[in-house]
């Protein structure tokens, strides 16, 4: 039997075992949505605004095993999901987009909301399609998941032109795929791996770097495995939080611009590094020259060739899959007699703990102002660091980071790569549809969630019952450090005026608010929060919170990982924050 | 250094404009592009002429590597291979100009495949040395147009890129 286009869209998402699109509706998309109206297999999600839509959908992913999926119309819908699918690009999240087009004959004569979605999108998608023959459509959709989940992860878009969605054809749903041009590698090469080990084992200040890669591969058992076995000090990537629990005592915690002082002194002081899936970014490693002063042999563990030797030399790339690689890299370890140094371990974890003693992460609590980083803690305690945690971007965010111990990865979501304000609340919605029981918390800034506040009302709609958690610093107080630091305090344009009442507005879309200004109210409003009384409930909880915190400790601009600030109790000569002038605070 | 990639691609719509994408999206130089269809309907060959340092070229191999429609990158510096590239140049033919020209398009081993009163057109193959080296041999005043093709390469005796 013949069907149309857009119910071979929708027969396809079947197929694949969607169980939520996100979508919002428009003229050249109508055919499909018709079509979802007739079925009931998977059930719709109606954002409030498209670039929701695809963070939906990203968090749908990043906290589960499954694809997410969006459904966006052409023109405008199409280039309100590009921040979107440009986040979930930076972070190498696997997912589907399904955009409408104007008919074909049309495409190219400046038609009613036509935009070359394919063009646009082109510079940040895993791989893009124009379906411009029904025959096609079905094996493309097939395509489009089975690329964007194998090899290294990454958003598809498939573009669907109106008349295609209008046509009429069979429908057989290929049971698989494969593309000549496109085979990823999985097992690493046995040769490299040996050598991998054989450098480990050889080691005397031996360091373990986990990044998004074990979380996207999930390894997280292999890595646990592997750091265990050999009592290694590791460390995460902001991508790779919860890969390794973050309460261990061999897990050094973050590492980074926002790392623990720990975590990068050992970064740059190991001998032998063993990088996991994590991709040596800017923010991580900062000054490429500055990271190899010391001298160090690297393993690279990366399914993307691309990301080898990118910004770093490597001494052993091993291109193939995290899990299949540590589990051969774990076989090898069994079968070799060689044991690793003891004594030069211990030594090392002598240096390590000194590094670590003094607490780099230490703040100060006051009885006056509410600081972020009690917030967070506090979170962690009530929520028995069990809660899946979404955060916005901003200084709020590195506190998520830090003083959240994640203990299981797809527990942390949030923006490292593209760095996006305003996935918070859509990341929420995503991660609890993908986790209806669990408990989900979106730590934002009220700066962040101003950018896709819309979406409490979509949260209204679908009963998705997250708990919001506003550092309120009325300031974009990321911007307002680095003004601090490097813009001789002039705070330009970092003031948050003119705030809404949060409270107000929450219920206003039909939620519980609470509003918090004493240090003394935190705990308790927060148990209020997670109470199997408000279990049901979004509940926007608004932290008036200490406007002069800053992140710390912080690699500059252009500085070495062993250069950092460090926080107030560290410092020798009180550093670069010494005097300090908030301008406009109030 | 100057390298000359060859890459063999998807023969669909739009894997062109990925490759192109890609060299001005991360920052690589293009310095001639050719493509036409191979033997094989369904697949395009591209040659690439670029520079850049050792890691800057091992990026951009991996980088087209990674491009879902390309099939196969190689790198045609890494062993003996030849290298083409058609010109096509017109030049002032008159008085004393017409004899040199001639003279010199049988020097270059070119021929003149058009001839007016006042112009000749001359087909010139080569490496694109060679290429450069004739404009630059004869009087700059005397050349109307020139049109490259850009090079194209491919390996000596066994090395062939197929799938
Ligand atoms: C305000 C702000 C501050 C930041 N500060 C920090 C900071 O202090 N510290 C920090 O770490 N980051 C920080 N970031 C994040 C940073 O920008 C990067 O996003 C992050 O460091 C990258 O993490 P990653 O190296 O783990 O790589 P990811 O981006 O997670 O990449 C994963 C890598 O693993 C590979 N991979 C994927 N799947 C597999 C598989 N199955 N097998 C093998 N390999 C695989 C991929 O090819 C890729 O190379 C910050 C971001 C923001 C917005
Ligand atoms: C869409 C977008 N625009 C601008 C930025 C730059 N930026 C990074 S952090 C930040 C401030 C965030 O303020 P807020 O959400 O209040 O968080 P805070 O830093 O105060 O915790 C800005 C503007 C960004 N990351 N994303
Ligand atoms: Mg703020």
């Amino acid at each position: 039997m013949q069907i149309s286009g857009a119910e071979i869209v929708v027969r396809s998402l079947q197929e694949e075992g969607v169980e939520f699109v996100f979508g919002y509706p428009g003229g050249a998309v109508l055919e499909i949505y018709d079509a979802i109206f007739k079925q009931s297999a998977f059930k719709h999600v109606l954002v409030r605004h498209e670039q929701a839509a695809v963070h939906a959908a990203d968090a749908y992913s990043r906290s589960s095993d499954k694809v997410g999926v969006a459904l966006v119309t052409s023109g405008p819908g199409a280039t309100n999901a590009i921040t979107g699918i440009a986040t979930a690009y930076l972070d190498s999240i696997p997912m589907v987009i399904i955009t409408g087009q104007v008919p074909t004959p049309a495409i190219g004569l400046d038609a009613f909301q036509e935009v070359d979605t394919v063009g646009i999108s082109r510079p940040c998608v895993k791989h893009n399609f124009l379906v411009k023959d029904i025959a096609e459509l079905a094996s493309t959709i097939k395509k489009a998941f089975y690329v964007a989940k194998t090899g290294r992860p990454g958003p598809v878009l498939v573009d669907v032109p109106k008349d295609v969605q209008q046509a009429l054809a069979e429908f057989h749903y290929p049971d698989s795929v494969s593309v000549r041009s496109y085979v990823p590698v999985t097992r690493g090469h046995p040769g490299q791996i040996k050598k991998a080990v054989n450098l480990l084992l050889e080691a005397k200040r031996p360091y373990v770097y986990v990044g998004g890669g074990a979380v996207l591969g999930g390894a997280s058992d292999e890595v646990r495995e592997l750091v265990r076995s050999l009592g290694l000090p590791c460390t995460n990537t902001l991508m790779g939080l919860g890969a390794f629990p973050g309460d261990d005592r061999l897990n050094l915690g973050m590492l980074g611009m926002h790392g623990t002082y720990e975590a990068n002194m050992a970064m740059q002081n190991c001998d032998v590094l063993i990088a996991i899936g994590a991709r040596f970014d800017d923010r991580v490693i900062s000054v490429p020259s500055k990271f190899t002063a010391v001298p160090k042999k690297i393993v690279h563990i990366d399914v993307d060739p691309s990301s080898i030797a990118k910004r770093v030399k490597v001494d052993v790339p091993i291109v193939g899959d995290v899990k299949l690689v540590l589990r051969e890299m774990l076989d090898l370890l069994k079968q070799t007699p060689q044991r690793i140094d003891a004594d030069a371990l211990a030594s090392w974890w002598k240096q390590i703990d000194d590094w670590r003693a003094p607490n780099s992460l230490k703040y100060t609590f006051s009885d006056e102002l509410i600081k972020p980083q009690y917030v967070v803690e506090t979170l962690y305690e009530v929520t028995g660091g069990k809660a899946i945690i979404t955060s916005d971007v901003g200084q709020h965010q590195m506190w998520a980071a830090q003083y959240y111990k994640f203990a299981e990865p797809k527990q942390w979501l949030n923006s490292g790569g593209l760095g996006t304000m305003g996935v918070g609340l859509p990341y929420a919605m995503g991660a609890q549809l993908a986790n209806p029981n669990a408990q989900v918390a979106c730590i934002t800034g009220e700066a962040s969630i101003q950018m896709n506040i819309q979406e409490l009302s979509t949260c209204r709609q679908y009963h998705i019952p997250v708990k919001i958690v506003n550092l309120n610093n009325r300031y974009l107080g990321m911007v307002r450090q680095w003004q601090e630091i490097f813009y001789g305090n002039r705070y330009s344009e970092s003031y948050m005026d003119a705030l809404p009442d949060f409270v107000k507005l929450a219920e206003a879309y039909g939620h519980v608010g609470f509003k918090v200004e004493k240090p003394s109210d935190v705990e308790g409003v927060l148990r209020e929060a997670f109470s199997a009384k408000l279990k049901e409930r979004l509940v926007f909880l608004d932290f008036l919170t200490d406007q002069s915190e800053n992140v710390y400790p912080m690699v500059g601009n252009g500085k070495g990982l062993d250069e950092m600030d460090l926080p107030a109790h560290m410092r020798d000569n009180g550093g670069n924050a010494g005097e300090r002038d908030y301008g406009n605070l109030s | 250094m100057r390298h000359i990639l060859s890459i063999l691609l998807e023969n669909e719509a739009g894997a062109l404009s990925r490759v192109v994408g890609l060299f001005s999206a991360r920052g690589y130089n293009i310095d001639s592009l050719t493509v036409s269809t191979t033997e094989d309907p369904t697949l395009s060959r591209m040659t690439i002429v670029t520079h850049g340092s050792d890691d800057v070229i091992e990026q951009i191999t991996k980088q087209l590597n990674k491009l879902i429609e390309v099939v196969k990158v190689i790198d045609l510096n890494e062993s003996e291979h030849i290298e083409r590239e058609l010109m096509l140049i017109k030049v002032r033919a008159t008085g004393k100009d017409r004899e040199e020209m001639k003279r010199m398009a049988d020097i270059f081993r070119g021929r003149i495949i058009d001839v007016t009163e006042k112009t000749y057109t001359i087909e010139l193959t080569g490496t694109s040395d060679k290429l450069n080296a004739f404009i630059e041999a004869v009087d700059r005043a005397v050349i109307l147009e020139t049109v490259r093709t850009g090079a194209s390469g491919i390996g000596r005796g066994e090395r062939i890129l197929k799938i």
